[in-house]
């Protein structure tokens, strides 16, 4: 036994959190799965049953675009997010301490921003009276300031603002771990370091590019309000659906049914990430 | 161009972009008029006033902070104890937990949220503001989980074997040696839940949305009805107190490492 073990391996010690994962984490997810094959009732929640009608509405075209939606949505919004993050991130890395924490910080607090207030600061930036249709009419660019939102392009830039700061902090640590050394050689050689960083840097962290598209990805999918305050209805997601179900529509069993694919598809894509994670280190 | 400028220019254009919309919000939230205007016409401050005067947002206020303030201890209270066990063990069973203390947080926050719904539904709860509570200190928990878990990874394990030598015993040791050099990893997990519980407005909204109004719960409502500049004043407030509290944290502590940087 080593001292660690003395110290913390009581069973009583680990007994109280795993009741209470059990009870507010495991036992919602279960009950929302026996939801899913449950019947709506009119007035009232839900009623037991065993019914597969729920999962048979996936078939139908309309689920079918909502789904496909979704999935280009959060692909678009996962690449780009990426791209722009994973230079800052290298860049970030060489920071010295001080700056690299300074930036960490405002990168945490966006990071942690409500959807509801990007949701509304993209929605004003993008307004006809208060940003950009402002300064292109200011600099003389369009004859009269517009709106651009709601719409495709205000949707994505959101998306991508969203997830920018989550990619800087899923691809941040693994290529701080990095030894410098390695694109060092690569310089001492007489490579240039745009060079040295596409030979060396990029080619050993590609399973964590794989990675952090694919948790950047899952993250997006998330987005709920987003699509409701800069896009338009035909471009609800799956999350937006879900809620619009259980709250709007009080049909809460096909809503879990939804959530439950939701789940099924995300719990794919987070295994797959942690797979690549392990190959990594 | 050489290097060191194009660096400066890459991270300068990405930090402006992510900063582009808290400038506009903070411009509106200072203009003398009820209107959507940026640059502001007219300076002034008599908008955070109305945060706390007028009533409706001071209660969704005082419901966002008891809500973060509650769900953070109760994220702390379970983290503490499952991060000490997994750290000693290292068993099987305590890996399992692990795992599941940081799930919801990996999935997309709506499953979590309508699960949350239905169970609360079941157990009469719905629209109780102590369903929100422990629905965000269970989705939160995964932050003091793993923050605790690094502090534990960087302890010095003679320090507790010192301790036991001299006599201490399980109690004593947790008391005076352990709790003492995690107290910071605890401070910071306690600070993430806090500031996310905060801005969380999807479980928030599900588990009790229509009577607890929370303040991200509030501007979404206020946005069907129209602008207010109260909207821009909590949106400069909440992106203020996320930089003094993860601020904070990169002060005192070492918050490379907290985000799982190893060389530095």
């Amino acid at each position: 036994m080593t001292s660690a073990e003395r110290v913390g391996s009581s069973i009583l010690t680990a007994a109280i959190p795993a009741a209470m994962l059990i009870c507010f984490f495991v036992l919602p997810f279960s009950i929302m799965v026996a939801v899913s094959f449950f019947e709506r009732v009119q007035g009232a929640f839900f009623e037991p049953a065993f019914v597969l009608s729920n999962y048979e509405r996936f078939l139908s075209p309309f689920f079918g675009s909502v789904l496909a939606t979704s999935l280009l949505l959060a692909a678009g919004a996962s690449v780009v997010s990426v791209a722009v993050a994973y230079p800052f991130a290298w860049m970030l890395v060489q920071f010295r301490r001080r700056g690299q924490t300074l930036i960490l910080v405002f990168v945490l607090a966006v990071l942690s921003l409500s959807e509801v207030i990007i949701g509304f600061a993209w929605s004003s930036l993008l307004s006809r009276t208060a940003g950009i249709g402002n300064l292109l009419a200011f600099a003389g660019l369009v004859d009269a300031p517009r709106s651009y939102t709601p719409g495709l392009a205000a949707l994505m830039l959101g998306l991508c603002y969203l997830g920018l700061p989550y990619a800087v902090l899923v691809i941040y640590p693994a290529l701080s771990r990095l030894d410098p050394a390695i694109p060092e050689a690569a310089r001492m050689l007489g490579a240039s370091p745009l060079r040295a960083f596409l030979g060396t840097v990029v080619p050993l962290s590609r399973n964590t590019i794989s990675g952090a598209l694919i948790l950047v990805f899952v993250f997006s999918l998330g987005a709920y309000l987003l699509p409701q305050l800069l896009g338009r209805p035909q471009h609800w997601t799956l999350s937006v659906h879900i809620t619009d179900q259980a709250i709007f529509q009080s049909n809460l069993p096909f809503a879990a049914a939804m959530a439950v694919l939701f789940l099924m598809i995300s719990l794919l894509l987070v295994g797959v990430s942690m797979l690549l994670g392990r190959q990594r280190s | 161009m050489n290097a060191a400028w194009f660096r400066a220019l890459y991270t300068g254009g990405v930090i402006a972009f992510l900063a582009a919309p808290l400038i506009v919000v903070a411009g509106v939230s200072v203009n003398s008029q009820r209107s959507l205007v940026f640059p502001p016409e007219g300076i002034s401050l008599s908008w955070y006033a109305e945060l706390f005067v007028q009533s409706d947002w001071s209660s969704a206020l005082i419901n966002s902070l008891l809500i973060a303030i509650g769900a953070g201890l109760l994220a702390v209270a379970i983290a503490l104890p499952l991060a000490v066990h997994a750290w000693a063990t290292k068993s099987l069973l305590a890996r399992a937990l692990f795992g599941l203390g940081v799930a919801p947080f990996m999935l997309p926050p709506v499953i979590s949220a309508l699960g949350f719904m239905v169970f609360w539904i079941s157990f009469g709860l719905y629209g109780n503001m102590l369903a929100t509570v422990v629905s965000h200190g269970i989705f939160l928990v995964t932050l003091p989980l793993v923050t605790i878990s690094i502090g534990l990874a960087d302890l010095d394990e003679l320090m507790i074997e010192a301790a036991q030598t001299l006599g201490a015993d399980r109690r004593t040791v947790f008391r005076t040696v352990l709790f003492p050099m995690i107290r910071p990893y605890l401070v910071s997990g306690f600070a993430f839940a806090f500031v996310l519980s905060l801005n969380e407005y999807i479980i928030a909204y599900m588990v009790a949305g229509f009577s607890v109004e929370t303040l991200p719960i509030k501007i979404f409502n206020s946005l069907r009805y129209g602008y207010t500049p109260i909207m821009a004043v909590v949106a400069v407030m909440f992106a203020a107190i996320s930089a003094c509290v993860f601020g904070l944290v990169g002060w005192f502590g070492n918050l490379p490492r907290l985000l799982g940087a190893e060389r530095t």
